[in-house]
């Protein structure tokens, strides 16, 4: 049998070519036993020739079915049209996508999580951009509405404040008027008690000119806008009328406003109560401005040179803001120019737009320096950057994963798949995803949202019939979706199915670029993050830390608002004294954690004649440096027994500073309050910087004296008293000798805690959003690092064979990624260095950037990194060889 | 007739897969046709015929063992179905009416 002669394999080749796959057998079959018969018969040469001609026969038509279907001939039953259903596709394609997302379930937890989590993020962050942009836009008018500020220079520095002299109002209202379709005189929103029968309440409210329910477009549910016309009458919110009167009409009640004096009004209207990104949130009143000018009638007298009232007004609809403004600016300066000193203030006025009022509201050297705008920038930014942490992940693990997807695309294509079909594939697959992703961010948010207003203190509700958020839902969910699914889909499709399929298929040396440069990315951003939340804290930490020099614990304060506290005070202080639990008690015109008052008009030996004094001035009892535990540099302080202490000062250092005494006992400052005579004090006592208003100021200059209005009451406890024991004591004392004036107290610890409100939201924000983007990356970090150590599973298995060492497999699968975390760090210091720089720069009292910082964020980072790397490195390493490499 | 036409090529190619028996495949048809009747015969148009043959359903096949043979090549085997005897003994039957028909010439 052996050298049978062998018809020429060419011939065979173009039988094989035109016959289908399950008929070419038999029939070569055939063609080669009748071959052995013709070299039998003829000889080699013929039956060659013989062997062609046979086979040239199958080069006819041939029926169909023994004939080879090439692809590009229709129709065959695998491919049954080239216009498949789009649906049936579609249906295919989820199916693919389900298939995958449950084969890999650690790797779709990851990538869906981290994606809501983003989302949500973004979402939270959104909700509240939205609802402090929106800020009073709940008044119809907020467009044309303005609020009149003041501008003064005082050695060379303007200050800005609301502040307002009397007659500024009717001379608005006179001279200027044509610029105004409404001038709105008001007192300051502040408590005031009121009571009917015998219910007492103390509760916001604002007393403003009658046309203001109008100007701010106050929703009435009872009563209209012409309500406050009268001057006894009310307006109440529905909150507070169901609160005075429970299910009783309000309307025509009659109720008391007990200030200083008596006022008896008449509810007139009922407005439904004010949101809360409204200026007038939580005013639960208001009352007629003539009503609070007939009980305080010397505001009247004041003219253009005391400031105590607040001022806004609503734009004639031909002008604009600025042209107002400009109109308006000498409206005070016009007034006094017979007073050379408050010339020099030079006082300019100008108009606040109400859409600015809460988003702009800080000034420095006359200027608007932004405000809250900063902080929706910020966050609006790290809100888009958390989301794009969260896309960079899902572009990661996509591409990172191609390898494994490279046989799909080869298999679909070999199949006839065109690559719109598989671009299509992938981003429906990324559609899917991300409306996945959306459905648990909606509800991580919701759960959410709760927590976030607390933390931001908001009262944001998930708008869920708002027709604009879910259109903007879903442009986000089509930009997600476009935006992580573009690049596997792109990236993917392109694929040559040959080469993916005969395994040859290799990623060049930079297709792991880009996967880098997102990690990069990823790890700057959120080092960045860190960087400035432990900044922040640094900075509160900072003002923390700084010596308040008064002792704030136990420290009870309470504002004498009704006449009874000041006739009973002395009745009141000996009972208090007798309960045990008072250590002292003094007087003072504002509580210890602000300052209510300041002045100008101070003189003293050698004083540069140029020099505008502006000093805190602070009416105070002569125990009340005991009371609070003021600590002296100098001096002495006041003393009862001493009648001459009537004209005596204690100043603090500022204040010393600033008059530049060397030896400042005994000297006399002549004070010259605007509108009254000259009186000379002698300085007693020099003190440390008490901390009244913001622990990031410089100490403000302060002088403290004893003639003048008593307005608060300061206790002090005894050492060892128990607070809740304490104040139930003082309490009752209280509700004894004022029974007309609920028991309202402040604390002076909590009130001063309350100055760090706002940083202290911020760092809890800030350190919030940086633990989420460092979880965010770190998922995305696990994710690819499983991937790499994946792919490297032979590698590790042959590099254990010939004797590495474990140790020296975790550096080879950890080195990589820490170094990218180290490319990240080195982009982010300077950047958070110079963001950080220019945020303490606007406070006067700020830390210094400090290294270690720095360090701590680096070393933190790489720990990071390394723990999650490292979790998935040390499963590669410990994988038995054998195991690894006998697969396939 | 009825029956689908047969043609001659046809016909002697069932006739062929009748006789065999069972055994009947593409290169022992080609190589009886060429010896019975001295006609040199496209392998391609023997296997088209039992193609069509097959598909009128007068024969069937099936793939047989493997073989040493043609380079370990299987067979495609054909046998006559029931139509197929059928529609041969018809034909006979038609071809003898005529014979009888003819005036002794022989």
């Amino acid at each position: 049998m052996e050298n049978i002669p062998q018809p020429p394999k060419w011939v065979d080749r173009i039988v094989k070519w035109r016959l289908s796959d399950s008929d070419y057998e038999d029939m070569l079959g055939d063609m080669h036993e009748l071959y052995e018969i013709w070299v039998a018969e003829m000889g080699v040469r013929n039956a060659r020739f013989q062997y062609l001609r046979q086979a040239m026969g199958f080069i006819r038509p041939l029926p169909v079915r023994i004939q080879k279907q090439l692809p590009e001939l229709p129709p065959s039953p695998i491919h049954t049209s080239f216009n498949p259903n789009p649906m049936s596709m579609l249906r295919n394609y989820f199916k693919v996508t389900f298939r995958n997302l449950t084969r890999n379930k650690g790797y779709s937890f990851i990538n869906i999580g981290g994606l809501a989590i983003g989302m949500a993020v973004a979402m939270l962050i959104g909700l509240w951009v939205y609802d402090e942009i929106s800020f009073n836009s709940y008044h119809k008018n907020h467009h044309s509405i303005a609020r009149v500020l003041r501008n003064g220079t005082a050695n060379g520095e303007t200050f800005t404040v609301q502040y307002l002299p009397y007659s500024l109002g009717e001379e608005l209202r006179t001279k200027y008027g044509a610029n105004f379709k409404q001038v709105l005189m008001a007192w300051a929103v502040q408590d005031h008690i009121l009571s009917v029968g015998d219910k007492v309440l103390s509760q916001k409210g604002e007393f403003i000119d009658a046309s203001a329910p109008e100007v701010f477009s106050l929703k009435m549910l009872k009563g209209n806008y012409n309500g406050l016309k009268d001057p006894h009458s009310i307006f109440l919110s529905e909150s507070f009328a169901k609160a005075l009167f429970g299910g009783q009409d309000p309307m025509g009640k009659v109720l008391q406003i007990k200030n200083y004096s008596a006022m008896e009004v008449k509810v007139t209207g009922v407005y439904k109560d004010l949101p809360h990104n409204s200026h007038f949130a939580g005013v639960q009143f208001f009352a007629p401005w003539d009503l609070f000018v007939s009980v305080n009638s010397w505001m009247t007298t004041q003219g253009f040179k005391n400031n105590f009232l607040d001022i806004y007004v609503q734009l004639a609809p031909h002008t604009t803001f600025e042209k107002a403004s400009l109109s308006i600016k000498d409206a005070i300066l016009n007034n006094i120019r017979d007073d050379k000193e408050y010339v020099s203030f030079n006082p300019q006025i100008f108009l606040h737009p109400m859409d600015k009022w809460h988003l702009y509201s800080e000034w420095k050297n006359g200027a608007n320096i932004g405000g809250m705008i900063q902080y929706v920038w910020l966050f609006g930014i790290i809100g888009a950057f958390v989301l794009i942490l969260a896309c960079i992940n899902f572009m990661n693990l996509s591409t990172a994963r191609s390898e494994k997807r490279a046989k799909e695309v080869g298999v679909r294509k070999a199949i006839g798949s065109e690559r719109t079909q598989l671009i299509w594939q992938f981003f429906s697959e990324s559609f899917l995803i991300v409306i996945l992703a959306f459905v648990i961010c909606l509800g991580l948010a919701s759960i959410a949202i709760g927590f976030f207003n607390d933390l931001a203190d908001k009262q944001i509700v998930m708008p869920w019939s708002n027709t604009w958020f879910w259109l903007i839902s879903l442009i986000f969910i089509l930009f997600t979706g476009l935006i992580a699914g573009s690049y596997p889909a792109l990236y993917l499709s392109s694929f040559h199915p040959v080469k993916v399929l005969k395994g040859t298929f290799r990623v060049g040396r930079f297709a792991s670029t880009p996967r880098k440069v997102l990690v990069v990315a990823q790890f700057t951003v959120s080092v960045t993050l860190v960087i400035g939340t432990l900044i922040v804290y640094q900075q509160i930490q900072y003002a923390k830390n700084r010596p308040v020099g008064y002792k704030r614990d136990g420290l009870l304060m309470v504002q004498m608002k009704t006449a009874e506290f000041y006739t009973k005070y002395d009745a009141i202080k000996d009972e208090l004294n007798r309960t045990g639990v008072v250590a002292e008690m003094a007087q003072s015109s504002s509580p210890v954690t602000n300052i209510w008052s300041s002045n100008g008009g101070f003189s003293w030996r050698g004083k540069n004649p140029s020099l505008q004094t502006d000093f805190a001035t602070l009416t105070v009892a002569p125990t009340y440096g005991k009371t609070v535990g003021w600590q002296f540099v100098a001096g002495r302080d006041f003393s009862q027994e001493l009648a001459s202490d009537s004209t005596g000062f204690v100043i603090n250092e500022a204040a010393l500073k600033f008059i530049g005494l060397k030896q400042p006992i005994g000297e006399v400052v002549t004070w010259a309050p605007s509108g009254s005579e000259a009186k000379n004090y002698r300085i007693i006592g020099v003190i440390k910087d008490m901390v009244m208003v913001s622990p990031f100021d410089q100490a403000v200059p302060t002088v403290f004296y004893l003639d003048g209005n008593l307005n608060w009451i300061n206790i002090r406890f005894t050492p060892h008293a128990n607070t809740s024991e304490a104040l139930s004591k003082i309490e009752a004392v209280f509700k004894k000798f004022v029974p007309s004036a609920p028991f309202n107290y402040t604390f002076a610890d909590q009130e001063y805690a309350l100055k760090f409100a706002a940083e202290e939201q911020i760092g809890t924000l800030a350190s919030v959003f940086a633990s989420l983007a460092i979880f965010i990356s770190c998922l995305g970090l696990f994710g690819l690092a499983s991937f790499v150590a994946e792919q490297r599973t032979k590698e590790i298995g042959i590099r254990k064979v010939l004797g590495a060492t474990i140790l020296s497999l975790w550096q080879l699968l950890s080195r990589e990624f820490i170094v990218l975390v180290l490319i990240a760090f080195a982009i982010a210091t300077p950047l958070a260095w110079y963001f950080l720089n220019d945020w303490l720069a606007k406070y006067q009292y700020h830390t210094r950037i400090s290294w270690w910082i720095f360090a701590v964020t680096g070393m933190g980072a790489l720990l990071i990194t390394l723990l999650t790397v490292s979790f998935q490195a040390i499963k590669a390493a410990l994988i038995n060889p054998v195991k690894s490499l006998r697969n396939e | 007739m009825n029956r689908d036409y047969l043609g001659e090529f046809e016909e002697l190619i069932l006739l062929t897969v009748a006789f065999m028996d069972g055994a009947a495949y593409g290169a022992a048809i080609h190589q009886d046709i060429r010896q019975r009747t001295g006609r040199s015969v496209q392998l391609s148009a023997v296997h088209i015929a039992l193609y069509r043959l097959e598909e009128k359903k007068l024969v069937t096949s099936e793939i047989g063992g493997a073989t040493a043979q043609r380079g370990g090549r299987r067979k495609r085997f054909f046998t006559i179905t029931h139509e197929g005897r059928h529609i041969l003994s018809e034909i006979r039957q038609v071809r003898e009416q005529l014979w009888q028909l003819i005036p002794k010439m022989i």
